[in-house]
């Protein structure tokens, strides 16, 4: 199968729909002229005249703009350029978008998206590093979707694009570079349906976006010790995929939640919830989470390594879980 | 000119340690030296220097994610400055912050800030903070073009008008936010035209004319301290360089960069006090000479100085830090 990257496949999606649905636009700050700024909008440019919009640094307006546009027939793509500056705008997502349906009744069908970067990169500060998929997770009335791979991306984001509610889509930084196997053929990926990434016996690792690459890579490591480790990647936030997270730790008994958000109030905390309520009596170790340490990601690199989560934060998890051999 | 010799060497000195710091920043940068990214202040040395002429240490500015040469016009020790872009513990934010996010209290610098307009809400406090005092300092805001389309901007300029606060709102007008020309995007020819819809002064004048701002803000800092409340002041000026270090600048010609460069503001001031006689050559190299081994020993400090202890990440985050839950 051809290899393309997590970005082409974000393009391929917007091109794939914008190209059938004459109502799809998009918009936000500096999408138009460079392909956005990690390149995720390459694709377009220069094509659908009109229909990528470069806009002011508005982001209420850019939110705001979007509920207004979708209830006047509009499917708008709006970016949120860094998941951080979704504060900026917040009111617009949390008191207007994710509010209006449920308050009108349930007159209106929401079909907007969301979209943009979150996460660490190389050394961004506190101000540019956020990773906040959790309160969109809290907030009721948005589906949220956090993509791990680039076949991932475009199922996902074409499912987006025909949605009747609104969606937001977190795509990590480190991500939009990463290569991965995508069909010639068209095809969509539902909501709610998570991908076991590696299968296992021992531990389930649930997790999504760059940690499931983390895991991956932690399952790759333990196996040489004879662990055997099952790394189901929920694709989406809301809904998620209880059976298989469930049947997962039916089955290995112990389980590991790992984002790179806080550790506290993240939302391995709502999984781990929901498992020892489901499967308590399959239980065989308290559940174990991996997240950043509760501070905001720091500037200089060692401290920034600290405090972030990654592969080695995973294996440890996972023995933690087997009683630490 | 009727100022004295000394004070306009000093203008031009402060350039020129701006342009030799962001330009060894830039070339560190290029060399992998620098993690994180980084926004030069290059031709646009004029605005930070002329407006804090004016300034004591007392007074506060508030800063953007372009802020060296604020912090360098208002004081700021290069070494630390510098250490806190290699990340290193002897840095202003040991390590925590780096470029975006430098901040020293002891001068009034309220800190840089990674977001746009982000800024303008804090100057306002300190405004009212000033006004509660009942001192007369004042505050500047720094700002770009891009930022005064932000809610932030149009909401701290009613605010600190109704107030009367002693804030004076310095927009940066360079043209760009980051791809995106500022007549694209703001509805308005000068930015200065936005005072009318908040019952301020407004007035645009040329950034690269270290003393068209200095006399500009002058007049907007005695109005401030003497309880007559904000003023709005568009600086025009030119992004030399890339929005970061590393832009590839797809979005405009490269003749256009250099027929503004012909107008950056150090060489126009420089070419002006040399025809005035208010600067030999030899004045000009002992500048050019001590901004540039003050700079090299800003480097020798911050290379020499040690990376924060990765465990020190689990400080700072609040004055009673012992025994959270981090
Ligand atoms: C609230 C917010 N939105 C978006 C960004 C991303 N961003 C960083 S700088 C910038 C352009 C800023 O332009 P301007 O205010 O004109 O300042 P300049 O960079 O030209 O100095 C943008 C969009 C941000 N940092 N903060």
């Amino acid at each position: 199968m051809r290899e393309i990257t997590f970005s082409e496949a974000l393009g391929e999606a917007m091109y794939e729909e914008m190209s059938r649905d004459p109502t799809i636009f998009t918009y936000g700050e500096d999408i138009a002229k460079q392909g956005g700024i990690f390149g995720a909008y390459k694709s377009l440019l220069g094509k659908f005249q009109g229909r990528v919009i470069d806009t002011p640094i508005s982001e209420e307006v850019i939110f705001g703009s979007a509920l207004g546009a979708a209830l006047a027939g509009m499917r708008p793509v709006a970016e949120f350029h860094f998941a951080d500056f979704l504060f900026t705008g917040m009111t617009a997502i949390a008191n207007q978008i994710m509010k209006f349906r449920y308050m009108t009744g349930g007159q209106a069908k929401l079909h907007l998206v969301l979209r943009g970067p979150d996460g660490i990169s190389k050394s961004a500060a506190a101000q540019h590093s956020e990773s906040i998929e959790t309160i969109f997770m809290h907030i009721p009335g948005i589906k949220v979707i956090v993509p791990s791979t680039p076949y991932d991306m475009k199922g996902l984001f074409k499912t987006a694009l025909k949605s009747e509610d609104p969606v937001i889509c977190f795509e990590h930084k480190m991500l939009y570079g990463l290569k991965g196997p995508v069909p010639d053929e068209e095809y969509y990926i539902p909501f709610g349906k998570a991908d076991v990434k590696r299968e296992g016996k021992d531990v389930t690792v649930v997790t999504t976006s760059r940690m499931v690459h983390e895991s991956l890579k932690a399952a790759a490591n333990l196996e040489k010790e004879g662990i055997s480790v099952e790394v189901v990647d929920l694709r989406t936030l809301v809904p998620w995929d209880r059976e298989t997270v469930i049947n997962s730790v039916k089955k290995t008994h112990r389980l590991v939640v790992a984002h790179e958000t806080w550790k506290r109030s993240g939302w391995s905390s709502e999984i781990a919830f929901i498992v020892q309520r489901e499967a308590f009596d399959y239980l065989d170790a308290p559940i174990e989470k991996v997240g950043a340490y509760n501070v905001h990601i720091p500037f200089s690199p060692p401290l920034q390594d600290f405090v972030v989560p990654d592969y080695k934060d995973v294996e440890k998890a996972v023995k933690n879980v087997l009683g630490g051999i | 000119m009727e100022y004295d010799k000394e004070f306009l060497q000093g203008l031009y000195a402060t350039m020129v340690r701006i342009r030799t710091f962001e330009s060894k920043a830039e070339e560190l940068f290029l060399q992998g030296k620098l993690p994180g990214f980084i926004h030069l202040y290059i031709g646009e040395e004029a605005i930070a220097t002329g407006a804090m002429a004016n300034l004591r240490k007392s007074d506060y500015i508030t800063s953007t994610h372009r802020g060296h040469g604020h912090m360098i016009a208002k004081g700021a020790d290069i070494k630390k400055m510098m250490a806190e872009l290699y990340g290193k513990e002897t840095g202003y934010c040991r390590g925590k912050g780096g470029s975006m996010h430098i901040a020293d209290l002891s001068i009034g610098v309220l800190g840089a800030n990674g977001e746009v307009a982000g800024g303008l809400p804090i100057a306002a406090g300190a405004g009212m903070a000033i006004k509660l005092q009942k001192k007369d300092d004042v505050v500047i805001a720094f700002f770009g073009d891009g930022a005064s389309n932000r809610g932030a901007f149009h909401e701290a300029l009613n605010w600190c008008s109704v107030f009367k606060l002693p804030v004076i709102f310095l927009n940066e007008n360079n043209q760009f936010a980051s791809t995106e020309r500022v007549q694209e995007t703001t509805s308005v020819a000068n930015i200065s035209d936005r005072a009318v819809g908040y019952n301020i002064p407004g007035v645009s004048i040329d950034g690269n004319d270290v003393i068209a701002v200095y006399e500009t803000v002058k007049a907007a800092v005695e109005r401030a301290r003497s309880g007559g409340g904000p003023t709005l002041i568009e600086a025009k000026t030119y992004r030399i360089k890339g929005h970061f270090v590393g832009d590839p600048t797809l979005y405009r010609e490269k003749s256009e960069v250099d027929e503004h460069w012909a107008q950056e503001p150090i060489g126009r001031f420089e070419r002006e006090l040399v025809s005035m006689g208010l600067l030999s050559e030899e004045e000009k190299k002992k500048i050019w000479d001590a901004a540039k081994s003050e700079v090299e020993e800003a480097v020798k400090f911050a290379e020499s100085s040690p990376y924060p202890a990765p465990e020190s990440a689990l400080t700072d985050l609040f004055v009673d830090d012992a025994g959270y839950d981090y």
